[in-house]
């Protein structure tokens, strides 16, 4: 299929799934999921089904890996076997492992690092079920996972992607807008300063188009930073009322 | 042995000299075991089982290829399981290890064996082209009891299962065919005491560990033996009757769940 077979926005600018220009798909938070890690998330954001679990800190092993001024980050990208339409195999891959690195180095930039030498600090994230902006929804659970840990913060990181479809820049793309789309730009940012800690782009666009994007993307990403400290603090309200 | 292990053993042990478990259980009471069916889109056919504080997702995957030489006519059928780094301090991302290993077999054994796909409606032409139904179980949250959870799981998933013929081009979807499976029950043992359904605190300093699985009719299909210790024949007993018992209770639950 090409990219003119699909019409993946009308004339009035309202999208295939019945969404505006500038409009998120429908997101879930909850923290405090699992049992047994020190924090823990659950997402879900359109079609995706996403889990973060954070280890840590705990020393650094193997124990060359080290560093004694500062705690390494180590967040861990997986897709399950049956998350995609053609079953994946098992097991780390080219694309999880860059995708697991630009979302560690993301986190360095948050996390007060300098408080744990020789640590290390693992962030499991695994999607369930994909659909598109996955790597946003993964950096956006590893935030709330680690806040519900109380590992030490500027900020709680967040991620969200804007993109170019039938000639108009939109944010949040869908499955059939990022397959058909003309441009895909994945951003992550430290909302309370606004500084941009994760950013990836494909596709084409101009420098105005770029620009528009990113301005839809930060605001997309603080919409959705207001969600994650609703869900942080919905679980302590359930505490409160001693459910 | 580190010194913790040794201070939770006797602290497990004490406690059970009083005829008590560390959640408060009885020695033969199963945990809450909760189902929810179809929460993968993605997927043919998908669980998610709570076991306690044990969560496992099974997740369903089906594709058209080459039947092996010794059955042209029969589907084929794999199972993979993920120890996943998301569960446990422990766990670590890369190949499958021993216990991932065991956990798949033990599993794949009790839906082989006992014949729950019914393989042989799966072929599309024989010698050239049959159903492969990938099974994967990825462990969300690890406390204790894997095999019965992963069983569970994997039963719930495979019933909702729907045939993705219209992907393939070969008519309209249908349901997996499958038969009753068998459901299988874990016990443990430590020092002389035998316990239903082991969390992971227990499971941890167990000498012994029992999986048995029971059919419709009360019989047995398989079992499982591991870890370093040994059972009495009268313990062996014991265990069988209480996995009975709870394979059927566990066995309502799961119709229920499932709408039969």
């Amino acid at each position: 299929m090409k990219t003119e077979d699909v019409k993946l926005i009308d004339a009035k600018g309202i999208r295939l799934d019945g969404r505006k220009i500038d409009e998120l798909r429908p997101i879930k938070i909850e923290s405090g999921v699992l049992h047994r890690a020190d924090g823990s998330c659950y997402l879900e954001w359109g079609g995706n089904k996403v889990f973060a679990a954070v280890y840590g800190p705990r020393e650094a092993i193997p124990r060359h890996t080290q560093n004694p001024l500062r705690a390494i980050v180590n967040a861990k990208y997986n897709m399950a076997a049956f998350s995609v339409e053609d079953r994946k195999r098992p097991g780390p891959d080219r694309r999880s492992r860059e995708i697991s690195k630009v979302i560690s180095e993301a986190l360095e930039k948050v996390i007060l690092t300098e408080q744990f030498p020789r640590s290390m600090i693992d962030v499991a994230i695994e999607v369930l079920d994909a659909e598109a902006g996955t790597r946003c929804a993964g950096l956006t659970a590893a935030g709330v996972a680690l806040a519900d840990a109380g590992i030490p913060m500027i900020d709680i990181p967040v991620g969200c992607a804007a993109g170019k479809i039938g000639g108009k820049v939109v944010l949040d793309l869908g499955k059939e807008e990022d397959n058909f789309g003309d441009a895909d730009v994945p951003l992550g940012i430290s909302p309370r300063t606004g500084e941009i800690i994760l950013l990836q782009m494909d596709g084409h666009l101009t420098f105005d188009e770029f620009n528009t994007a990113l301005d839809y993307a930060i605001e997309g990403c603080n919409k959705v930073s207001k969600l994650q400290k609703e869900a942080l603090l919905r679980k302590y309200d359930t505490i409160k009322e001693g459910k | 042995m580190t010194l913790v292990p040794i201070i939770k053993r006797d602290y497990i042990v004490n406690l059970a000299k009083q005829g008590k478990r560390i959640d408060g259980r009885k020695f033969d009471q199963y945990r809450n075991i909760e189902i929810e069916t179809n929460i993968i889109k993605k997927a043919e056919g998908s669980a998610r089982v709570k076991l306690g504080n044990t969560q496992v997702l099974a997740g369903i995957k089906m594709d058209v290829g080459e039947p092996y030489p010794d059955s042209p006519d029969s589907g084929v059928m794999t199972t993979a399981a993920e120890l996943i780094p998301l569960a446990s301090p422990d766990f670590e991302s890369g190949p499958p290890q021993q216990d991932a290993i065991e956990l798949a077999r033990v599993v794949d054994r009790g839906v082989r064996e006992s014949q729950v796909i019914e393989l042989d409606k799966l072929c599309i032409e024989p010698g050239e082209k049959v159903w492969i139904v990938f099974i994967d179980i990825h462990i969300l949250d690890y406390d204790g009891n894997l095999f019965d959870a992963a069983s569970i799981a994997t039963l719930a998933a495979l019933s909702t299962t729907q045939v993705p013929a219209t992907r393939f081009e070969l008519g309209e979807d249908y349901p997996l065919p499958i038969k009753e499976p068998p459901i299988s029950c874990t016990s443990i043992k430590i020092d002389d005491f035998v316990m239903l359904d082991p969390i992971l605190d227990e499971e941890e300093i167990a000498d012994a560990r029992l999986t048995v699985a029971t059919d419709n009719n009360g019989d047995l299909r398989a079992m499982q033996k591991g870890l370093n210790g040994s059972f009495t024949r009268e313990e062996i007993q014991k265990v069988i009757k209480t996995s009975l018992d709870n394979g059927q209770e566990i066995r309502k639950h799961l119709y229920k769940n499932l709408g039969k």
